[in-house]
């Protein structure tokens, strides 16, 4: 009989999630090491340029102890980032234990406090893991001390390990095998078994992955999804060995997929619970708490015949991406569309990506925004998370914008660059405590539009990489808040348009008509850019048009390779949104937030 | 003739559809160190190339029709001795139907053109000399590796005009580094003094694989700037038409209607046309192919009896389109309006273009203007999404 450990590991970012992933699963002998490559769970490319995990991914690794006791260890990597906390906790679900990676130079960061109440609410055994105690900068006693202080946690079974040079990984394997508990549940009960993930494949439907509570499920059983009562036969169960792997049934305890012909997308929900049609269970799993997206931008084809396509790829998306939210929208410059709301930037940026690299799709990114409020003279209050909505500016009582609580811990020595950088983007309120020697944390309260963009990326400048950044959603406070407009040759594009604070829109209607001119390719005439703000121009940029382009000769053979040329330009133009007449490459569009030039 | 029943100017009997014959010439006494053309210095392996040349000759009998022109061009032809020029025209004549008021052009040096060549051309049969001139300024000569003086060109024609020719082209050249209006203006007006019929005024450009280029990449030569190669562009443009002449294409004026070269005219409206020769290029039925671009290995393939064709590509409609837009906006024929995509947007961004004063839009054509000529390589792209 094979025992079964569920376990993830939550860490900060960067403090070597992917890499212990690795050297744990080298050492179960999962992989040849000839076709072992680094960040092996990391399968996107994008994670991979990135150096960063973005989806959560299982894998079932065989396990066997000296004294013959032989495991299957369920491993669920998750992501770092906090716009990826959803992730987390959707893993943490399948879960009965944590190993909580702290970096031995680094220390405790604001990431790892964060992912220790979320394995704290799920109620998961912790076992604290001390990685890089390799590096000469490595202080594992200052690291004991903050584990002990400030997670709460007792120090003495904190795991030493390098993941890099693989030291310590045995005594991982034994305190997964004896610290973290065998699951419960019986596999004679009725089915219960969570879906935490899914993606789709073009060949076999969507493809979940799920972790049994209660009960088995086997290949020609019909579930059930109890949160909508749709059924199906189940084609296919299995486990994640890096690639799936066949299995008989999956039962109580067990972390793997299942395939059973799902072909509409959205009947697959994150969260939900299987059960048999035959015999169901009476009450479902806890879900998962339904995310609320902070920030909002609107998502158009750059060629507006690739609607139905977009909206297509987006369904699909969103089977593998659950925090992503999404309706229908439409605009005067760029067509019909959709309006999605984000868990963050970086997320935002990764939709971005994956659509395009993914589902092969070319798209427009609006100007990121929050989600504003209203109260109208007449009494009511709008909620607006789309600048082209803004009400009419004489009907507005006043302007409400979300504030955070935003927490950033950094060594003492950035103590004053961080404060300018925050004072500038409106922080207020700051409170500062000493956790440890030698690092400070400070807390704010900050409007989230400040943050939206790249305060994250400025911060990390600024710091020299040292500071960790979290935040809550605070409240809302009242704030004179106008619509930012930007005219491209004269023509206003509402995609461009911003609302923004009174006092901030005249440096913020510079900071977009400079992107955009560095955006903008040149033009046969010249471009004006103009930001207005109700009806006046407040800053301007201008786009130089070409003086001279043109080929002296074109004869025989020179006609062929002119022709090529414009090919190619004509391929680098599909990248563009028309407007007017100005090709607007797609970035262009969420350029206008970024402060400065980009390297 | 097409059964083309919107006649415009362009279709008069000089710019009919009837195919072209191009002839390149490989060879030159000496290299010039801007020139790209496929060319080679060692005159001694004329008599192979010419055996060659008359067995690619014999191969290439495709259905073209007769041809309205031929062109000799280089290289350069007039190195050819008489005699050889006499083999190069038998050969074509023997194996090839010629329309009655062919245009029968060579490409000249200055330096060859003596006044016996001048006569001995005439008499077999070409009517139209295009000399390479390029500057009457003998400093700028030098520069651009040229073997001939300002001296030997106006000689030179001088013998074409007495030897008959009534329809010369001259070929100039403006851009040079350090190059002054002024010097490029008495270039222009020394060459006014003979009233050519054809004008090219071409910008010095640096090509991959010249000395030229090299140079430049050494950073031992600058080009010139957007700003300075406009004004000569302009200076040129204005001085020609003030002068009576039409700018008909980015770099080449006609004095009249009749002289625009009706040969250079089948490249840009897609009309057939053979190439013989290494490196030329032939086009027809939308297929474009080209020959070897080595002598020797040229005269191998024919020793063999293969053809030297090197590559050919078939064009699709959408390309041909392209093609079409894009060398069409370099003349002053433009485009038809229907050959570019309707819709809102075409409508806006020939608005937008028109209020730039790039092109101009009249009898349901579409023109450049001057200003459009000077970034004629960006307007066709306006025009495909």
């Amino acid at each position: 009989m094979r025992k079964i450990r569920n376990f993830s590991i939550i860490a900060h970012i960067n403090h070597g999630k992917s890499t212990l992933a690795d050297r744990l699963i080298q050492r179960t002998g999962l992989v040849e090491p000839r076709d072992f490559r680094d960040q092996i769970l990391d399968t996107m490319d994008i994670e991979r340029e990135r150096g960063i995990t973005i989806k959560s991914q299982a894998v079932t690794l065989p396990y066997s102890t000296k004294k013959g006791e032989h495991f299957d260890l369920n491993l669920i990597d998750t992501p770092g980032h906090v716009d990826f906390s959803y992730e987390v906790s959707r893993a943490l679900a399948a879960c009965e234990g944590v190993l909580l990676l702290v970096d031995a130079a680094q220390g405790v960061e604001a990431q790892t406090v964060a992912n220790l109440y979320a394995a704290m609410e799920h109620d998961l055994t912790i076992i604290p893991v001390i990685n890089k105690i390799d590096l000469p900068s490595a202080d594992i006693d200052r690291v004991k001390e903050q584990i002990e202080v400030e997670l709460g946690l007792d120090s003495d079974l904190a795991v030493l390990c390098s993941a890099k040079e693989g030291l310590g990984i045995d005594d991982i394997f034994k305190a997964i095998t004896e610290q973290i508990p065998a699951p419960e549940g019986s596999a004679a009960a009725p089915l219960r078994a969570l879906i935490f993930d899914a993606h789709y494949d073009p060949f076999r439907g969507t493809i979940v992955s799920c972790r049994v509570f209660e009960g088995c499920v086997r290949p020609g059983d019909t579930i059930r999804l109890m949160s909508h009562g749709a059924t199906y036969k189940v084609e296919e169960v299995g486990v994640f060995r890096l690639n799936r792997e066949r299995k008989d049934s999956l039962s109580a305890g067990e972390v793997g997929y299942l395939i059973a012909g799902i072909k509409t997308v959205s009947d697959t929900r994150i969260g939900d619970t299987i059960t048999l049609d035959s015999e169901p269970a009476t009450v479902p799993l806890p879900g998962f708490k339904a995310v609320k997206p902070v920030v909002f931008s609107s998502i158009y084809p750059v060629s507006s015949e690739d609607y139905l396509a977009l909206s297509d790829s987006l369904e699909k998306y969103k089977l593998n991406d659950a925090a992503l939210v999404f309706q229908k929208d439409s605009s005067a410059a760029l067509g019909m569309g959709f309006r999605c709301g984000y868990l963050g930037l970086l997320h935002l940026e990764i939709v971005q990506e994956r659509l395009e690299r993914e589902f092969g799709q070319f798209i427009v990114m609006t100007v990121p925004t929050v989600q504003y409020r209203f109260q109208l003279k007449n009494g009511k209050t709008v909620s607006i998370d789309n600048p082209m909505y803004y009400p009419d500016p004489v009907t507005i009582q006043q302007g409400l914008e979300p504030y955070i609580k935003a927490a950033i811990l950094i060594p003492e020595r950035y103590m004053g660059a961080v404060m300018d950088l925050c004072l500038e983007r409106r922080a207020v309120n700051a409170r500062i405590s000493y956790p440890t020697t030698g690092r400070i944390e400070i807390q704010f309260d900050m409007p989230l539009a400040e943050v939206i963009y790249d305060f994250y990326d400025r911060l990390k400048t600024v710091t020299q990489g040292y500071g960790s950044f979290d935040y809550e959603l605070l409240d809302y406070r009242a704030n004179d808040l106008v619509k930012l407009d930007i005219l491209v040759n004269g023509e206003k594009v509402d995609a461009l348009s911003q609302i923004v604070h009174r006092d901030r829109a005249r440096s913020r209607a510079v900071q977009a008509c400079e992107r955009l001119k560095e955006e903008i390719p040149r033009h046969l005439f010249k471009i004006p850019i103009q930001g207005v703000v109700g009806g006046t121009i407040i800053a301007r940029s201008t786009i130089s048009p070409f003086r001279k382009d043109v080929t002296a000769k074109c004869y025989g053979g020179d006609i062929t390779r002119k022709r090529k040329l414009l090919e190619k330009q004509k391929k680098g133009k599909k990248r563009m949104k028309m407007i007017g007449s100005v090709n607007i490459p797609q970035n262009a569009f969420i350029s206008v937030l970024r402060s400065e030039q980009r390297k | 003739m097409p059964a083309n029943t919107t006649r415009t100017k362009a279709d008069t009997p000089h710019h009919s559809r009837g195919p072209g014959l191009y002839v390149h010439i490989p060879f030159c006494k000496t290299k010039c160190p801007y020139c790209a053309f496929y060319s080679v210095e060692s005159l001694s392996l004329i008599p192979r190339w010419l055996d060659a040349f008359e067995k690619e000759v014999v191969h290439s009998q495709h259905g073209f029709g007769a041809f309205e022109t031929l062109y000799l061009g280089g290289g350069t032809p007039s190195v050819l001795t008489m005699r050889d020029l006499e083999r190069v025209i038998q050969g074509l004549s023997c194996h090839f139907t010629f329309a009655a008021d062919t245009e029968i052009t060579i490409e000249g040096n200055p330096g060859d053109l003596t006044k016996d060549k001048a006569h001995g051309l005439r008499s077999l049969g070409f009517n139209r000399v295009n000399l390479g001139v390029q500057s009457f300024n003998d400093g700028e000569l030098t520069f651009l590796g040229r073997r001939h003086t300002a001296g030997e060109a106006e000689r030179a024609l001088r013998h074409l005009r007495c030897a008959g020719f009534e329809n010369i082209g001259v070929d100039l050249m403006y851009g040079l580094p350090g190059q002054s209006s002024e010097t490029w203006l008495e270039t222009l007006t020394r060459t006014l003094t003979f009233q050519p019929e054809h004008i090219s005024c071409y910008q010095l450009t640096f090509e991959r694989g010249t000395a030229f280029w090299k140079k430049k990449e050494q950073g031992i030569f600058r080009a010139l700037g957007q700003e300075r190669e406009r004004e000569f562009f302009l200076m040129s443009s204005s001085f020609l038409e003030d002068a009576g002449y039409i700018h008909y294409e980015i770099s080449n004026f006609a004095r009249e209607p009749a002289f625009v070269s009706r040969h250079n005219r089948k490249y840009w409206f897609h009309i057939p046309y053979l190439g013989l020769g290494p490196s030329a290029h032939s086009f027809c039925e939308s297929t474009r192919w080209w020959n070897l671009r080595s002598v020797k290995k040229y005269c191998e393939v024919l020793e063999r009896g293969d053809l030297p064709v090197a590559g050919r590509e078939r064009l699709t409609e959408e390309q041909i389109r392209l093609e079409a837009v894009s060398l069409g906006l370099r003349t002053n024929q433009g485009v038809e309006l229907t050959d570019i995509t309707g819709g809102p947007e075409t409508e806006h961004t020939l608005r937008t273009l028109q209020d730039a004063g790039l092109i101009q839009v009249s009898n349901g054509r579409l023109k450049a203007t001057r200003e459009g000529f000077l970034v004629a390589d960006r307007l066709p792209l306006c025009f495909f999404p």
